[in-house]
């Protein structure tokens, strides 16, 4: 049975690859995951602004209130050097590449070209395989045009593409207005992979105090559904790789995932929640599930479900919704 | 030859970068103006700098100065080279091991930053009556009078003490000298360690105690023996001088610069001299050159050593010509013959005259707390010199109109310096104006050839306090040492100042004003004040102005215009070519801000390229007269005390103030603050009747008691201005017609936002607003002044209604604490304010040196405040240390009163009648309505007494008062109550006496700028816990609760204000010892102190703070004393920490470390829950 399977020109022994999140904070973490299986691990984000937050916010309460009263021209000792942001994320992923022998893909987190490209270059020189860009950016200026949201995720590869050799995925929203064509434009700019798709976290009102509050929900299998039909339509289509992210928590997700077309399988909400050893328990199931059903290798499965591949190309279409629609009915 | 770098350091930072270098161990406890020496030394050591011998000195912060001087004793027994920093009382409770140290001939350097003692007054500033307080102790006493011999009789006085065996105490003056940035040459370590000799180092060594080689010392003498023993010391002090003498020979053959023990400046044949040691000689020398220059022959004499004095070397170095001396002392020791140096200078003369006919010889002070000594007083001496009978004890530099000591100056006399270049700087504490001063001066000292001189001048309050930034720079050193009297040069980098201070007086004619101003030109030219604009074209100054905030704000800088104001500096001044200053200032930028991060150099470096489009240079033709008057200091509503003298120190003229109008005794009038309309908030809260639910939190909260809440009939508000609000009282207890009105004090608000936060009603059609809301202050000023006024017309609350155990009820009582300068948002205030509340009325109050006697009793003005029958706190700071005991005595002073009272009363039965004497005696106090009662019976009481001729009534109307409960409080801060004072604390808790303790807990020590107490947390960094406090912290309130008899509570008003307020209750209601421990957010834990509160609740949710009331009465009825009013964790510890700097920097700076201290810290917290969970659950049955 051949697990196998090819991401971004890395050849990875499975296709379960846990998505950038709190399990990969520690070296010991990371090793866990290694040995339940994972082919790989994408590191958490290195978040752009919290750099930025970080040092000014330093800076501030450091020297607020200093120089004013003839007592207490300053409140904290003189300190040595402070470390912000990516020296420590730089260290952590230099550790990981000592500590395990499966790939290592850094993760940047933020809008802004100039910082990104500096961090980058720095996760390249720590030894990471691959980078994935995270563009995370909720475009709240209605008078902002789509078109310049479109140009900040290719202005943001085109750099970084120039500057850097270890591959280079991009993790997407879904929210374009013609994805596919955002998917072609960024594959045209030098993407090696797509990681579909970034889950936005979606805040919540707390009634009792009325305020706005943020809240982590783990996905659950239902949200898969997304990134599969994008997958399936975009599989054949591009050049880069294709990485299916959010509400991946079975063997029969994963399944589907490749079977639409995806080259890797992106866990998180389910390690989380069950803990690494899932990922052992999944590819069991996985390779049980083959060889119960014949299939030899991944590669045998992945996009065999695709848009291109399937019998009926329009069930990934409108003609899918009104589908949908009238079952639904049916059921009242 | 050695190396030297010249560097542009203030009088601390050399003192300290010698004695680092040359000691083993520094043993040091903070006090102003000493404090940066062992924050140097710590910083330094924390770095791992080495001394000469090649290893990292330990520096260790004690509890106490005598706990410091305690523990640099014992260091020397056992053979280390030992040091301290210190001032002021510091050095006071230092003596009896000053006595030791130097009765047992042991080598060290003590070096102090001379500072005023507490008499009349506290004061931090400058002059020598601490120094000369212990000038009886057998330490060698060494002067300097400017940062170079700052550093270099540190080294002088090290090498000489080795040598003598005589402790030395190398002082300087307070602030002018410890604070003051100059630029110097730094000795290299090459010229330290030529200087110390390793044989008197090993000899040191060799005379310690040791287990090998074991003796005793420190014993106890007898009658027979002890006075023998006192004399064997004499003849190191006989060599001492000669020993000194050789240390400054030896320091000139290394280093060039020539040290005598007395060095006489001036003419050689002068005929006039003073005698001065200090600061002041500096500005005596430029003057002397000045005079000699101008036809005169006048001269003085620096000493150097003072003690051991040598006469010899004295008479030696006066010229022969001399026919009459001032010596000069910067001390007061009332009821002398002389102060200290004239009287030595008077036997000295008189013991070895080397003159035929010995000169006139005159005393006279100057310069006590700081106080200026310009060229005009050093010339109004020698005046006075020239008079055939001149003022002996005179004074200089103050309006003596009671015993007439004081000379007469010209105030119009200034020595022009050639070449010299003269800035003011006008600023705001929080626009970092006076550290971009401090980098200009490094900028102009270390990158060119020209000498720099930096003094800053800042206000006492800690809010919206201003600073004034005095720089110098010229082609010669420069001795200066005053404030600069006629500038070339004035900045205003906060427009609002322009009111405050009259700032162009001194400004030379065709010299540079530049403004900094919210407006564009044409706004600015309107705004500005008639006597500005006039002084401009009088002047005909070139005016140059910048809208320093908008390129801030487009710059990612907030509100500090440093960077930018510095830039401007630059562009017009011509002190450095333009375009190399603005490479110099991204040079400095880089150095200062690199270490924090990129970003935030890249913000600065735009902030400078932005400045210099924008700044305009004004044509003063085009300016038009206008009529913006200044406005008045102060209401001419105010008392007269306020208008005629406070309002000058208001003002900044508080050097104008005579003796006449000064107290006698250090009384002064409460209340005052209120007519301080300082106008500092940008923004302020706004209420809004249709959200608010009346709960009362948002006056609890407010640090600043800015926010009042009154109920009241609604007749009377026919006459209320037409934007006065109010709403219906809710609530049943409040008759049909009352109204309810929140009124804000803008003038007075420092805009901290902490009512907004706590306000719990929201605005249902938009969230976002609630029952107050912060708007821009200036334009609703006018209105709410009048609102204001109006709102204290209407009557207060009866205390008698008021349900005292809500928060609702308990904000209708009136603060009497009200206005402080605390910083905005302050985390002690609102405590300290609600017992003004609940107790002002009947309180008197001993407060510790520290943050709350600073904002309670710093003139000008005070907070506290009195009611309407003139009742109020009665407040008063003895010393740091000594705060239990001295609330302890004012309690047995009440008691005394009111027992004599009492038996006075019995006594007089017959006489006032029984029923009277029945009731006041048996009178239930425990109450308001009890209180008010008792005070009209005692009312009834002296008026019959009135009618009584006999001494016994007349001793009873004296002390009648007392027979109404009176509360003590005593109130500090961490500082005081778990270090300094916890001694006298421990003490009066043990006690048993009816005094309430507020612990005003920062968790650091936050006046003197954030040193580590017991109290801080482990894993928290603080001075002196660079690397985070490494062991846990002390649990105070379980200290307390160990007597059994103590009222125990901990409280945190932000996290809960009802348990706050029944603490606060049932501690006073107490009659025995009771201690509250106030959680106290502060600007020293470095977090947003307009969100403070979020601190509190996390500190509390964390079950670090953990919230409880110990009442013993429980334990008496056989219940569990310990009941606890907050639960087991809910966050982790580090959720709490982490949102804090404190804690945080840590992470940045060394973050494995800082895990492993934050895993600690958990354990230390777990561990204290479990505990505390566990007692209170203990069945007392």
């Amino acid at each position: 049975m051949d697990l196998s399977t090819k991401y971004m020109g890395l050849k990875l022994k499975n296709p379960i690859v846990p998505s950038a999140s709190p399990l990969s904070k520690t070296v010991d973490m990371v090793k866990r995951v290694e040995d339940a299986g994972a082919s790989a691990i994408v590191v958490y984000s290195l978040f752009e602004e919290q750099i930025t937050h970080e040092a000014g916010e330093l800076d501030h309460y450091m020297s607020y209130g200093t120089e004013s009263f003839a007592e207490a021209l300053s409140y904290f000792p003189n300190a040595s050097e402070f470390n912000f942001g990516p020296e420590e994320y730089i260290r952590h992923i230099n550790n990981l590449k000592a500590a395990v022998d499966i790939p290592v893909i850094g993760s940047l987190n933020g809008v802004s070209a100039g910082g990104w490209l500096k961090y980058a270059k720095q996760i390249e020189e720590a030894g990471a395989d691959a980078l994935e860009l995270n563009v995370y950016y909720i475009p709240t200026n209605i008078e902002k045009d789509g078109a310049v949201i479109e140009e900040i995720y290719l202005r943001d590869l085109n750099k970084i593409k120039k500057n850097l050799k270890i591959p280079v995925a991009m993790k997407l929203s879904p929210y374009f207005s013609s994805m596919s064509n955002m998917a072609k434009k960024l594959d045209d700019a030098g993407a090696d992979g797509l990681v579909l798709f970034n889950r936005f976290y979606q805040p919540d009102l707390d009634l009792v105090d009325l305020e706005v509050v943020p809240n982590l929900e783990l996905s659950s299998s239902f949200e898969m559904r997304l990134p599969l039909r994008w997958i399936a339509i975009l599989h054949g289509r591009i050049k880069a790789s294709l990485a299916a992210t959010t509400g991946i928590h079975t063997h029969e997700d994963v399944i589907k995932m490749l079977m639409a077309g995806a080259d890797i399988t992106c866990l998180c909400s389910e390690i989380l929640a069950n803990g690494v050893g899932r990922i052992t328990e999944i590819l069991k199931d996985l390779e049980k599930w083959m060889e119960e059903r014949e299939y030899v290798s991944v590669e045998q499965m992945k996009g065999s479900m695709s848009q291109k591949s399937v019998a009926d190309p329009a069930a990934f279409e409108r003609a899918n919704y009104m589908k949908a629609l009238n079952n639904y009915k049916l059921l009242i | 030859m050695a190396t030297r770098k010249k560097v542009t350091i203030d009088g601390n930072e050399a003192a300290a970068y010698v004695a680092h270098q040359v000691n083993e161990v520094m043993t040091i406890y903070p006090i102003t103006p000493s404090s940066p020496m062992g924050e140097f030394s710590d910083a330094w050591s924390a770095v791992g700098k080495k001394n000469i011998w090649g290893t990292i000195p330990i520096v260790y912060e004690m509890q106490s100065e005598g706990g410091a001087a305690g523990a640099v004793h014992g260091a020397l027994q056992a053979g280390s080279l030992t040091t301290t920093f210190t001032a002021s009382q510091g050095l006071l409770l230092m003596i009896p091991n000053m006595y030791k140290i130097a009765g047992e001939l042991t080598p060290t350097v003590f070096h102090v930053t001379a500072r005023s003692l507490a008499a009349q007054a506290l004061s931090i500033f400058g002059d020598h009556s601490d120094v000369m307080a212990t000038r009886q102790t057998g330490f060698a006493m060494l002067c300097s009078n400017s940062v170079q011999e700052v550093m270099d009789f540190a080294l002088i006085s090290q090498r000489a003490t080795l040598e003598s065996r005589i402790p030395f105490l190398h002082f300087f003056d307070g602030f002018r000298t410890s604070h003051e940035v100059v630029k110097i040459e730094q000795l290299a370590v090459e010229d330290l360690r030529a200087m110390i000799d390793d044989t008197y180092v090993k000899e040191h060594r060799k005379r310690a105690m040791s287990p090998d080689n074991p003796f005793i010392r420190g014993t106890a003498q007898n009658p027979d023996v002890y006075f023998q023993g006192r004399e064997t010391v004499n003849k190191f002090y006989t060599d001492c001088p000669g020993i000194a003498q050789s240390a400054m020979d030896k320091f000139f053959e290394i280093t060039g610069r020539r040290y005598n023990l007395f060095d006489y400046y001036g003419a050689k044949d002068a005929d006039r001299i003073i005698v001065i040691m200090g600061s002041g000689a500096e500005t005596a020398e430029e003057t002397i050159d000045y005079l000699n220059k101008n036809g005169e022959k006048v001269g003085m004499i620096k000493v150097r050593l003072f003690r051991p004095f040598s006469v010899s070397h004295f008479v030696n170095a006066i010229p022969k010509s001399v026919k009459s001396m001032a010596v000069l002392d910067r001390t007061k020791e009332p009821g002398s013959i002389g102060e200290p140096l004239y009287q030595d200078i008077i036997t000295s003369l008189s013991e070895e005259c080397p003159f035929d006919k010995m000169p006139k010889v005159i005393g006279g002070r100057y310069g006590l707390s700081s106080k200026e000594f310009t060229p005009a007083m050093v010339k109004a001496i020698y005046d006075e010199l020239k008079k055939d009978k001149p003022k002996n004890h005179f004074t200089i530099g103050i309006n003596d109109d009671v015993t007439n000591t004081s000379l007469d100056y010209d105030k119009n006399f200034t020595v022009d310096i050639e070449g010299m270049f003269c800035g003011l700087f006008y600023g705001l504490g929080a626009d970092g104006t006076v550290g971009a001063n401090k980098n200009s001066i490094k900028i102009i000292g270390e990158e060119t050839d020209n000498y720099a001189q930096g003094y800053f001048v800042y206000d006492s309050k800690k809010s919206g306090s201003t600073t004034v930034s005095h720089l110098r720079f010229g082609k010669s050193p420069i001795k200066s040492t005053y404030l600069i009297q006629k500038s070339d040069f004035v900045a205003c980098h906060q427009f609002n100042l322009l009111e405050k201070f009259d700032m162009l007086k001194n400004v030379k004619n065709n010299g540079v004003f530049l403004l900094n101003t919210p407006y564009n030109q044409e706004e600015t030219l309107k705004n500005l004040p008639e006597r500005v604009i006039k002084q401009i074209k009088e002047k005909n100054l070139n005016f140059y102005i910048i809208d320093g905030y908008a390129v801030a704000k487009n710059t990612g800088m907030g509100s500090r215009v440093n960077t930018i104001m510095q830039t401007c500096f630059f562009a017009i001044s011509g002190v450095l070519p333009k375009d190399e200053a603005i490479t110099k200032i991204k040079e400095s930028i880089k150095k200062t801000y690199g270490m924090k991060g990129d970003e935030i150099v890249k913000k600065n470096y735009d902030a400078v390229d932005k400045t210099l489009e924008n700044l305009h240079k004004i044509d003063i033709k085009t300016i038009n007269d206008n009529n913006v008057e200044v406005p008045p200091i102060v209401s001419d509503k105010a008392p007269e005390y306020v208008k005629n003298t406070l309002a000058k120190i208001m003002e900044g003229l508080g050097d104008d103030v005579s003796v006449s109008e000064m107290p006698v005794d250090g009384t002064f009038p409460s209340a005052t603050a209120q007519w301080e309309k300082r106008n500092i908030a940008l923004e302020v809260p706004e209420w809004d009747p249709e959200v608010c639910i009346q709960c009362g939190k948002c006056a609890i909260i407010c640090p600043h008691a800015t926010i009042r809440i009154k109920a009241y009939g609604d007749k009377i508000l026919g006459n209320a201005p037409k934007t006065f609000k109010h709403m219906k009282a809710k609530g049943k207890e409040f008759e049909e017609g009352t109204a309810y009105s929140i009124q804000v004090a803008v003038e007075d608000c420092t805009g901290c936002g902490l009512c907004v936060e706590i306000c719990p009603a929201k605005n249902k059609k938009e969230v976002k607003r609630k029952a107050l809301n912060m708007i821009p202050q200036i334009p609703v000023r006018e209105q709410e002044r009048e609102n204001w006024n109006y709102f204290l017309e209407i009557p207060e609350f009866d205390r008698t209604k008021a349900n005292v155990t809500t928060v609702k009820g308990s904000q209708f009582l009136q603060p009497l604490f009200e206005f402080s300068g605390a910083c905005s948002g302050c985390g002690e205030t609102p405590y300290v304010k609600l017992v003004s509340q609940l107790f002002g009325d009947r309180s008197i109050i001993a407060n510790a040196t520290g943050c709350s006697s600073i904002y309670g009793g710093n003139l000008p003005t005070t907070p506290w405040a009195k009611n309407n029958e003139g009742r109020g706190p009665a407040w008063s700071n003895s010393l740091f240390e000594d705060n239990a005991e001295f609330g302890l005595g004012m309690r047995l002073s009440i008691d005394k009163h009111n027992q004599y009272a009492k038996e006075l009363l019995a006594r007089l039965a017959p006489q006032v009648g029984e029923q009277i004497v029945n009731d006041i005696l048996n009178a239930d106090q425990t109450t308001e309505t009890g209180i008010y009662e008792q005070r009209e019976r005692v009312g009834i009481l002296k008026d019959k007494l009135k009618k009584v001729d006999s001494p016994e009534a007349e001793d009873l109307m004296s002390i009648a008062d007392y027979l109404v409960k009176k509360s003590v409080w005593i109130m500090g801060g961490d500082g005081w109550a778990y270090d300094i004072g916890y001694g006298g604390l421990d003490h009066v808790l043990a006690s048993g006496k009816n005094v309430n303790i507020l612990v005003l807990d920062t968790e650091v020590y936050s006046n003197t700028g954030g040193q580590m107490s017991k109290s801080t947390m482990l894993g928290a960094v603080a001075k002196f816990a660079a690397s985070g406090k490494p062991v846990g912290k002390k649990d105070l309130g379980m200290m307390a609760m160990n007597y059994g008899h103590v009222y125990v509570a901990k409280v945190a008003m932000g996290a809960n204000d009802t348990q706050t307020l029944r603490a606060f209750l049932e501690a006073e209601s107490y009659d025995g010892p009771s201690i509250i421990i106030a959680y106290s957010h502060c600007i020293a834990h470095g977090i947003n102190m307009s969100k403070a509160l979020e601190n509190q609740k996390a500190a509390v949710d964390s079950a670090h703070w953990v919230l409880f009331r110990y009442d013993p009465r429980n334990a008496a009825q056989g219940k569990n004393p310990l009941k606890l009013d907050s639960g087991a964790a809910r966050i982790k510890f580090q959720d709490y920490a982490y949102m804090e700097t404190r804690y945080k920097m840590l992470t940045k700076s060394d973050p494995k470390h800082a895990a492993d201290l934050m895993k600690l810290a958990q354990e230390a917290v777990d561990e204290k829950w479990n505990l505390y969970d566990r007692l209170s659950k203990e069945d007392k049955n």
